[in-house]
């Protein structure tokens, strides 16, 4: 495990995005902060609709009406993204940050050969001319084990596999050899094997390129496997944070204690998130104490009656390792400021 | 992308039936309150144009071509009669034919679209063919030859100058609209589990059919429709302004319009208020029909915010 | 591509078949049936009808009786006296062979006389759609990419209430405004003419035909300019916000080229294939504009034929209009299939 230091590549503090809706404003991201260190791979965990994605989108500035980052400073090693003019954003993009989406198919262009959307990085980064983009396009494809890749950057999107098609995006996100990329459930719509082929493919390339990665997913699987340092996000916030060994080993957070207790382990039958009932809130109107209460058993089971009222800080409670929770905290320290 | 059920959750705030969502939505766009508030009105004045004094066929020569005034608030025509009367009784022509044939292209196009798109294969083979066949005419110069073989031959029921008779022949080329889009609920629906469960339990094909696929399109079908009426009174008003819609004494919009024509230079507003009329009939109907159409997809915007 | 195009030719056969079974059932309902461009003339007698019908094939079941329709009888040995023996051919062409029988009217031949007309409605209606595509294309692009700004939240009403006036009302309020109501303050006539291609019996002038053009175009333009703008945005709208935009902005593309390369090219396909569509019905629909401004087009001859119920002329025109209308949409699709890469053409 890398030791997390204060030489951070990448660093969120109290970002909030919303969006302005017909039905409300949805807090997709409430506040969130965390770090990534280079060529650390921090896993951004949560279930379907947590703000995983949102926080990504933000990072890029890629957030687009109705939502709108309110608040917050993401600061990407000496500057704060979000006061870039969009030249310079656009000169970040795709060059010191990159990022690759959930579905590798529709995420490339159906009517532009693959070989032409990748050089289209290389058009826009570097100065290269057609005969080098060409040669460092099927390069690239072939690092990234696509096999016959002169063939395969004439062909169209359509005609890939999905793990192809992902293999296309990875290839796309290196081809500047970012500082850090960005991977929003790279592996979730690929099949099984093909999953762990593309997260082996993500981690070589990691060692060998030095590239910090935010790996986004929902399975703690692929998380465990992959991941140095975790972030496990509740309705829009991060509930607990540290480094992949203590977090499995010794879940603090109601919520990450339930995510955990529901990976099926070999001989044992359980339902997905059996042991959470209910479901994640309306992010429109949020409980007034903790996100997580109407959902907490541990709550109940300790007779907590602050957590219906006030929502707790992200607290240190040992050396790199934070959490949101009334059960590791008093009502007083509330009060005091967080610890930056 | 979102599992609709995932927005809902997120969406709703308590449990609300769906007919009162779509409701909260639709009194949200503004076009369309607007619109359903005009069409209110218009359908009420046509409703109530018997209250007038006037008569909207009996010729008043002494009173001809009368400019707008207090007495005749849009004027006389050239046999004197009243062209506001004229104008709401005309309306009732146009609405009715407007709906008349809606339901029409409805009553053909629901059994043939669902026919197509339940059982595939050859059926939906034939059909598609007749569908497509009948969507390859030309529209106006299909109605007008029908209409004017309509006029020479004696058919029961189908008097020439009737509503029904006009509504007929829009009818026999606008039901392809109403078929192809249930043809292609049926095509979205029919694989789906819970059909597949109907039929393992031993569900006739006419009960899966009818109680559980259509209604999944009823939504897609209500905005079709609405916007079928639209559709409806502009071709009535085209073919009668032609001379091959609804005939004189009868009046309406169109052919009040086609009359209108010989005496543009002297007295234009007859050509002012009929084509004033379907203009608003025309754009309430299709601002309700936007309106009902956003309102019915509330999963748009949400689809943005979810992973 | 080759391959496709000639299986998509053969598609088209059935279709035109099914169309042709139509209109000859109405024929046959039609008052007089096929015959009656000669039940009109007085030197008709009992005897000479019944030779016609058996020359015509009209003796014969309706099986029969539409394939002589469809493909003529002048292969077919006949009995025209009816005694029995088949005694020689039969004259018609049918209508495979561009044989649509004669004009009521004046006793021609229908096809020459709808090729007479053709090229003014294709000069009015040709006009009419290269105006509407100049102002439609950058108002659809425009309007999705500034969407909810001022100008998209103008184009869009005004393109709802462009279709929802009815398009001869439009007409009249133009021929209203700018024939009888403005004058030119040289010359002290109409502003603009209303009506007819050019003036009569003056020499020939650009500046006469623009002026006879204004009108009838501005007619026409104006619904096809909201239904094919909005058509564009909602489009543009859709394409936009794919997954594949997020990744060309997510690479450091600019914008002009995101929207440029990545959007317009997946935009205008559908649209592109709308165009064709709809071409057709652009022509049909000349009957409105031409009766309005006494255009002597195709349009305008259908409407006096359908008042003088000179059946074999409509029908010859329907016949061609659906063919021309079958026809563009097999140049959609083949237009589609080109400019897609993802269409298989199997």
């Amino acid at each position: 495990m890398t030791e997390h230091s204060d030489q951070f590549l990448l660093k969120i503090r109290g970002l909030k995005t919303y969006f302005y809706t017909e039905d409300g404003v949805v807090k997709a991201v409430d506040g969130v902060d965390f770090n990534v260190n280079r060529g650390e791979i921090l896993g951004l965990v949560g279930e379907s609709g947590c703000g995983k994605s949102v926080t990504a989108l933000s990072i890029m500035q890629l957030i687009r009406k109705p939502g709108k980052i309110v608040e917050g400073k993401i600061s990407f090693g000496s500057v704060n993204l979000r006061e870039l003019p969009l030249e310079d954003i656009q000169e970040i993009r795709g060059n010191r940050i990159s990022m690759i989406f959930q579905q590798p198919q529709t995420s490339l262009n159906p009517v532009i050969t693959v070989g032409d959307q990748l050089a289209e990085v290389f058009e826009i980064h570097a100065d290269l001319n057609n005969e080098e983009m060409r040669e460092k396009s099927v390069e690239l494809l072939r690092t990234v084990g696509i096999a016959d890749p002169e063939q395969k950057a004439l062909a169209y999107p359509h005609e890939m596999s999905g793990g192809q098609a992902q293999r296309v995006m990875i290839a796309m996100g290196l081809a500047m050899r970012p500082e850090l990329l960005i991977a929003d459930e790279p592996t979730t719509a690929l099949d099984v094997t093909i999953q762990a082929q593309i997260l082996d493919l993500m981690r070589d390339l990691r060692n060998e390129l030095g590239t910090a990665v935010i790996l986004i997913t929902h399975d703690l699987g692929v998380i465990a496997e992959m991941a140095d340092w975790v972030a496990v996000m509740y309705a829009g916030q991060i509930v607990e944070q540290a480094g992949v060994v203590p977090l499995f080993d010794k879940p603090l957070h109601p919520y990450t204690r339930g995510l955990i207790n529901s990976i099926p382990v070999l001989g044992e039958t359980k339902h997905r998130l059996a042991d959470i009932d209910g479901v994640v809130p309306n992010l429109v109107d949020l409980p007034k104490g903790c996100n997580f209460a109407p959902r907490c058993k541990a709550r109940k089971k300790y007779g907590l009656s602050i957590c219906e009222e006030i929502n707790p800080d992200l607290k240190e409670i040992m050396p790199n390792h934070s959490v949101r929770c009334w059960l590791y905290q008093d009502a007083e320290d509330h009060k005091a400021p967080l610890k930056p | 992308m979102p599992r609709k059920a995932d927005v809902k959750n997120k969406t709703m705030k308590s449990p609300e039936t769906m007919s009162s969502l779509v409701w909260r939505r639709f009194r949200r766009h503004p076009g369309a309150m607007a619109g359903a508030i005009i069409l209110a009105i218009l359908i009420l004045s046509v409703l109530l144009a018997g209250l007038s004094p006037f008569d909207p066929e009996i010729s008043d020569i002494k009173n001809r071509f009368q400019p707008p005034s207090g007495n005749h608030l849009f004027g006389t025509d050239g046999l004197g009669r009243d062209v506001l009367v004229r104008i709401l009784y005309g309306g009732r022509v146009s609405l009715s034919v407007g709906f008349l044939v809606v339901g029409i292209s409805l009553a053909i196009g629901v059994p043939i679209g669902s026919a197509a798109g339940y059982f595939g294969g050859w059926v939906d083979n034939v059909l598609s063919k007749v569908i497509d066949a009948t969507m390859s005419l030309p529209a106006l110069m299909f109605m007008i030859l029908l209409s004017a073989i309509l006029r020479e031959i004696d058919a029961p029921f189908l008097k020439s100058n009737s509503t029904l008779t006009i509504s007929l022949v829009l009818g026999v080329l606008s039901w392809p609209t109403a078929a192809r889009l249930v043809r292609a609920i049926f095509f979205t629906f029919r694989e789906m589990e819970y059909v597949t469960a109907a039929k393992a339990l031993g569900a006739s094909n006419l009960r899966i059919i009818i109680s559980e696929i259509l209604p999944n399109g009823l939504g897609p079908i209500i905005v079709e429709s609405t916007l079928g009426i639209g559709y409806a009174i502009m071709e009535e008003s085209t073919l009668s302004f032609l001379g091959f819609g609804i005939m004189p004494p009868t009046p309406s919009w169109g052919n009040m319009l086609d009359k209108a024509q010989e005496h543009l230079s002297q007295y234009p507003w007859l050509a002012i208020f009929p084509g004033l009329m379907i203009f608003l009939a025309i754009i309430s109907i299709n601002f309700i029909g936007d309106g009902m159409r956003d309102a019915l997809d509330p999963y748009k915007i949400l689809a943005q915010i979810d992973e | 591509m080759g391959q496709y195009i000639v299986r998509r030719l053969l598609q088209a056969i059935p279709m035109l078949l099914l169309v042709s079974i139509l209109l000859f059932a109405l024929v046959n309902v039609a008052p007089g049936g096929p015959l009656s461009q000669f039940s009109r003339s007085r030197r008709m007698t009992a005897e000479r009808a019944e030779s016609l019908k058996r020359q015509f094939g009209l003796d014969k079941p309706l099986t029969v009786q539409y394939i002589v329709w469809l493909a003529g009888n002048d292969w077919m040995a006949i009995d025209t006296d009816g005694n029995g023996i088949t005694d020689s051919y039969g004259t018609r062409k049918g209508v495979l062979r561009g044989d649509f029988g004669f004009s009521y009217q004046n006793r021609e031949p229908v096809l020459p006389q709808i090729m007479d007309r053709l090229p003014n409605t294709v000069y009015l209606m040709g006009l009419t759609l290269i105006v509407v595509a100049i102002i439609a294309i950058p108002i659809g692009i425009i309007s999705a990419v500034k969407q909810y700004s001022a100008f998209d939240i103008t184009v869009t009403t005004l393109s709802f209430m462009g279709q929802a006036i009815p398009e001869f009302w439009l007409g009249l309020i133009l021929i209203l405004i700018f024939y009888v109501g403005l004058d030119n303050p040289v010359t002290g006539k109409s502003l603009l003419p209303g009506g007819g291609m050019y003036t009569i019996g003056a020499e020939f002038s650009l500046i006469d035909r623009i002026r006879h053009l204004i009108l009838p175009v501005s007619m026409g333009v104006v619904g096809w300019v909201a239904w094919w703008s909005r058509f564009l945005r909602s489009s543009m709208l859709e394409v936009i916000n794919q997954d594949y935009i997020r990744t060309a902005r997510a690479k450091g593309q600019n914008e002009r080229k995101v929207l440029y390369r990545h959007a317009l090219k997946n935009a205008l396909i559908p649209l592109v294939t709308m165009i064709m569509i709809d071409f057709p019905y652009v022509f049909t629909g000349a009957i409105v504009v031409e009766q309005l401004f006494s255009w002597p087009g195709m349009g305008r001859m259908y409407y006096d034929a359908a008042t003088s119920r000179d059946y074999p002329m409509l029908m010859g025109v329907l016949i061609l209009g659906s063919m021309v209308i079958i026809l563009s949409n097999l140049m959609a699709d083949i237009i589609y299939a080109y400019l897609d890469p993802r269409v298989r053409y199997d």
